[in-house]
């Protein structure tokens, strides 16, 4: 248990139970967190300045050890400035045109719009991997900030058992291999996988490459996580209790998160803020706070507001393609 | 115990219908050969090749080792050089366009047209048979290996540059083990192929008699007439070339047995 205690970083205000409740090995849903002041309503509006301001680890003897030991220092999460940003690929095709978006650090945002409408494109902008036509996307003031991306499929080398698989962004980063592993040992932990890490990925289940993925992407700890529909391929079940865990680890970790999807239901039960775009060239459409509890369960999927969240995500989609359908 | 015996049945099962194939060849062979429907000259009988093996192993054995000798000098020279040759191509576009078609002569060259180039370059012995052996095995180690290195997983590469890898990094911790199953094809292929070439080296040294190994045993057998000796050498290279595909296989298995779930049993 305390192999986890160092790798997340709360805010002061959270109550040391809702801590302790994080252990889960149990899925989250059975888990019960009382309220605390991080989840009331003015936390939830931004919860992003409150841990950003105040960084720092919960500390009982044995985590402060721990981050003592700890190589990597807990990073602030990081905001998103996107700048009259545009990108045309070398065939012609103008896959996003002239986006504005800030996200502030912290933030949990969901991103949506139709197939091909330039999600990715922004995300790997984002991420660093391709480079925008015009206008510009940059992260925070910090010099150097750690970025964490999902893919859709885990991506997981199969040549390496899943500890290894999930030390990679460390052995990159030139860390010693004991310190290393203890991380992403660690990391594992955290998503439920302590148990399987001498295990191939080729004796995991989907949903375990999944958290294999989801632990590697963590165990940098990133202040920028993006995340290019990861559980899409999963089936429902699976994805409904990865996204539980998501939620959870984000409020554990609260470093910024975009999460592109394709599910109106994942977007209102994971952000806290939803962004709609529109068919190719990707323009905004809708951007709105979802005013759920900040506590996410199996119980608010059948929930009034969490079905009027849906919608109005599923409205703002459905007039951003038939605005593309008039346009062509 | 339960699974000893199902293995054993599994090895039973694999195994009977290849050998009930040899026996019935053998039978059918022997019966051309022993009823003189096809002349003594053509065809020897299994059962005269089998006395042949026996009575001179010793000698086959020295010309087995010597062949595979220079099959196991011109495989391991494909497998380095090979690999080697593909990182290099592997490494930029402009370096594949301008090579890349070069290569395409080691799978062309008629290797019997310019073994006696082989035998002034390198004389009349293991180095010329060896470099024989190379030149006809080398492409498909090239090709396959190419093909691997070229074909990571984008996902993986973008991985590795957003934690910014060295080129080293990538090179050694993605794109060849990432590239392993397609070497492992290539190398296959490689084996076979180094005791053709190293036989067909062999071929030409024999002709300028000297040599022991298995091709020049082949060439001096048939210019006797001794039929039963050419198959039986011709048998001993087939064999040769069978445990150097098998040890390839048995290394792939072991070095991919994580990778997919069928050879985890």
């Amino acid at each position: 248990m305390s192999g986890r205690t160092h790798f997340r970083v709360r805010c002061r205000e959270t109550v040391s139970a809702n801590r302790q409740a994080a252990y889960y090995k149990t899925p989250p849903s059975s888990v019960q967190v009382p309220d605390s002041p991080a989840s009331s309503s003015s936390a939830a509006a931004s919860p992003a300045s409150t841990s950003q301001k105040k960084p720092e680890i919960v500390g009982d003897a044995q985590s402060s050890k721990l981050a003592e030991s700890a190589p990597l220092p807990p990073k602030p999460a990081v905001g998103v400035t996107i700048h009259q940003l545009s990108r045309v690929f070398d065939t012609g095709i103008t896959a996003i045109d002239r986006l504005d978006l800030t996200i502030d650090p912290g933030e949990f945002v969901a991103i949506l719009g139709p197939s091909g409408c330039g999600k990715s494109t922004l995300l790997r902008i984002v991420a660093g991997l391709d480079r925008p036509t015009s206008g510009s996307a940059t992260t925070g003031n910090v010099a150097n900030p750690s970025i964490a991306y999902v893919f859709q499929d885990a991506h997981l080398l199969p040549w390496r058992n899943v500890l290894d698989n999930a030390a990679l962004p460390l052995e990159l980063l030139g860390m010693p291999k004991t310190e290393r592993r203890k991380l992403a040992q660690a990391a594992l932990e955290h998503v439920g996988l302590g148990d399987f890490l001498r295990q191939y990925p080729a004796q995991l289940s989907g949903g375990m490459r999944m958290r294999v993925s989801l632990a590697r992407a963590l165990v940098n700890r990133p202040s920028l996580l993006l995340l290019d529909e990861p559980f899409a391929a999963l089936d429902e079940i699976t994805r409904q209790s990865l996204d539980e865990q998501l939620r959870q680890l984000w409020q554990d970790l609260r470093m910024t998160v975009l999460f592109v999807t394709h599910s109106t239901t994942e977007a209102a039960f994971l952000a806290n803020r939803a962004i709609v775009l529109t068919p190719r060239p990707a323009r905004m459409i809708e951007d709105f706070s979802l005013n759920l509890p900040e506590k996410r369960d199996a119980d608010l999927r059948g929930s009034l507001p969490f079905a009027e969240a849906t919608h109005r995500i599923y409205s703002a989609l459905q007039r951003g393609t038939d605005a593309g359908t008039e346009a062509k | 115990m339960n699974s000893s015996t199902g293995k054993k049945h599994l090895l039973f099962a694999a195994l009977w219908p290849p050998i009930a194939v040899l026996i019935i060849v053998c039978a059918i062979l022997e019966e051309l050969g022993r009823s003189g429907a096809v002349p003594r000259f053509l065809l020897a009988p299994p059962s005269a090749v089998g006395e042949f093996l026996i009575h001179h192993r010793a000698d086959l054995l020295i010309s087995l080792w010597t062949t595979a000798q220079a099959a196991l000098i011109g495989f391991a020279a494909s497998a380095i050089l090979g690999i080697l040759a593909a990182i290099a191509l592997a490494s930029s576009p402009l370096i594949r366009r301008a090579f890349y078609p070069y290569t395409v002569f080691f799978q062309t060259v008629p290797i019997v047209a310019i073994a006696p180039l082989l035998v002034i370059w390198f004389g009349p012995g293991l180095a010329s048979v060896a470099v024989s052996a190379f030149i006809v095995s080398v492409f498909p180690v090239i090709a396959d290996t190419l093909t691997g290195l070229l074909s990571t997983d984008p996902a993986l590469i973008d991985l590795f540059h957003l934690y910014k890898a060295s080129s080293w990094a990538r090179l050694w911790k993605l794109r060849l083990p990432a590239a392993l199953p397609s070497i492992l094809t290539g190398l296959r292929v490689a084996a076979g192929l180094a005791v053709i070439g190293t036989v067909v080296g062999e071929f030409l040294v024999g002709l300028l008699g000297a040599g022991e190994g298995l091709g020049v045993r082949i060439v001096s057998a048939k210019k006797m007439g001794r039929i039963d000796e050419l198959f039986a050498a011709v048998l001993v290279a087939s064999l040769l070339g069978l445990a150097m595909f098998t040890a390839i296989n048995l290394a792939g298995r072991l070095l991919l047995r994580h990778w997919h779930a069928s050879e985890r049993a």
